[in-house]
């Protein structure tokens, strides 16, 4: 298991917290929730070492269009790129809901 | 019913079985009163998974949530199948065993509340070994001292099913409620073979796993109390109608002399195939009714 760490430029105030979800083989759960400040952070824990690049890259193009103040858990099984943005994608949809 | 209007019918139904395990709590309990009990923001995980390397779930692979069945308190505790098999950790067990405890108090105290667990698992968490199987005999222990008040529905609606210790848990409950994709039983398929050799059980056989573990055959054989589609509606109509029920008459797991009994009348000196077992099981009933 590998813990990877990132923060992002952020300034929009985001008002609800959202989980979505399940830790299982090639799926991930997000946690999201507003804080203060003006950054946003992201926490990873991925059962797969060696992808820092790969998740760096997925997290970039998201914080490309993405600019709320929250903390962002991840808890990951092997979750590819794809379903790690589209992860992403729900976890915000359902925080904005 | 024409071959158009079934497959509209399936092609319509909302599954149960592809809901997660905080879908399937929620679709059991009535609308508007679900609440959520301990869950993935109180952070309350596994210490030992990540210690060893994996990964843990934020609420530990098992949903709590409060609220009422039919008008009637009721708590639903869900394991999550696609976390770690839905195995029980200390965590998850205790939660479960924590929210049947509440319910127990709050039937002391003159609140008839029942308890639907739904079970996804593989048994005991092999990653927290005793803690696991010390979770599990806590868990039927709270089991026991609850079903005296209310009844305690057990669900495996699939596709995980329930096996290990957790199937012995099921067999405490005071209904259980199974579909034909689910699996219930104490050895898995996998674990008979590994024991016993493929002589004894095929592991990649599907038609003879479903014959013996599975929820056609369970039901058929009286070890489940209702065999539902895989539809959310029936299932959350099947767990109502149990909750309203009551408390039933006997336990199955009280039943010890006449289990013990079918089990002796059977002739194992020869391999039952799954259809005449059901045929022998049910006689073995004939003759105990006539005795």
């Amino acid at each position: 298991m590998e813990q990877l760490k990132f923060t992002y430029p952020a300034k929009r105030r985001v008002n609800k917290r959202a989980h979505v979800g399940v830790v299982g083989s090639g799926d991930l759960e997000v946690l999201l929730e507003p804080i203060a400040g003006d950054v946003a952070q992201v926490e990873i824990r991925t059962s797969v070492n060696g992808f820092s690049d790969a998740w760096k890259a997925v997290l970039d193009r998201f914080f490309n269009s993405y600019d709320g103040v929250v903390h962002i858990e991840i808890n990951d099984a092997g979750g590819t790129p794809g379903s790690v943005q589209l992860r992403l994608e729900q976890a915000v949809e359902a925080s904005e809901q | 019913m024409n071959d158009r209007q079934l497959n509209e019918n399936f092609i319509n139904r909302q599954s149960f079985i592809e809901l997660d395990a905080r879908g399937r709590a929620t679709a059991l309990l009535d609308a508007g009163t679900q609440r959520e009990l301990v869950g993935p923001f109180d952070r309350v995980e596994s210490p030992w998974l990540a210690i060893q390397g994996v990964t843990p779930q934020a609420d530990d692979g098992c949903v709590v949530m409060k609220g009422k069945i039919g008008g009637q308190a009721a708590v639903a505790i869900a394991l999550e199948g696609a976390f770690q098999g839905g195995s029980m950790g200390e965590v998850s067990g205790e939660k479960m065993t924590a929210a049947l405890d509440l319910a127990l108090t709050d039937n002391e105290r003159g609140i008839p509340t029942s308890a639907v667990i739904l079970l996804e698992t593989g048994g005991v968490r092999l990653q927290e070994a005793n803690l696991g199987l010390a979770a599990i005999a806590e868990l039927m222990a709270s089991i026991l001292a609850l079903r005296k008040h209310s009844p305690v529905i057990c669900l495996t609606a699939g596709t995980v099913g329930c096996f290990g210790g957790m199937a012995l848990a099921a067999g405490l409950a005071s209904y259980v409620v199974m579909t034909r994709e689910a699996r219930l039983g104490m050895n898995g398929p996998e674990v008979i073979e590994q024991e016993n050799g493929v002589e004894e059980f095929d592991s990649s056989d599907r038609a003879l796993i479903w014959g013996i573990h599975g929820g056609e055959q369970r039901y058929a054989t009286g070890f489940a109390d209702a065999l539902v589609e895989d539809n959310t509606l029936r299932v959350a109509e099947a767990i109502r109608k149990f909750v309203l029920q009551g408390v039933p008459a006997v336990h199955r797991s009280s039943e010890v002399t006449l289990y013990s009994n079918r089990i002796e009348s059977l002739d194992t000196s020869r391999q039952w195939d799954p259809k005449e077992f059901r045929s022998l099981w049910l006689k073995a009933d004939a003759k105990e009714k006539t005795a």
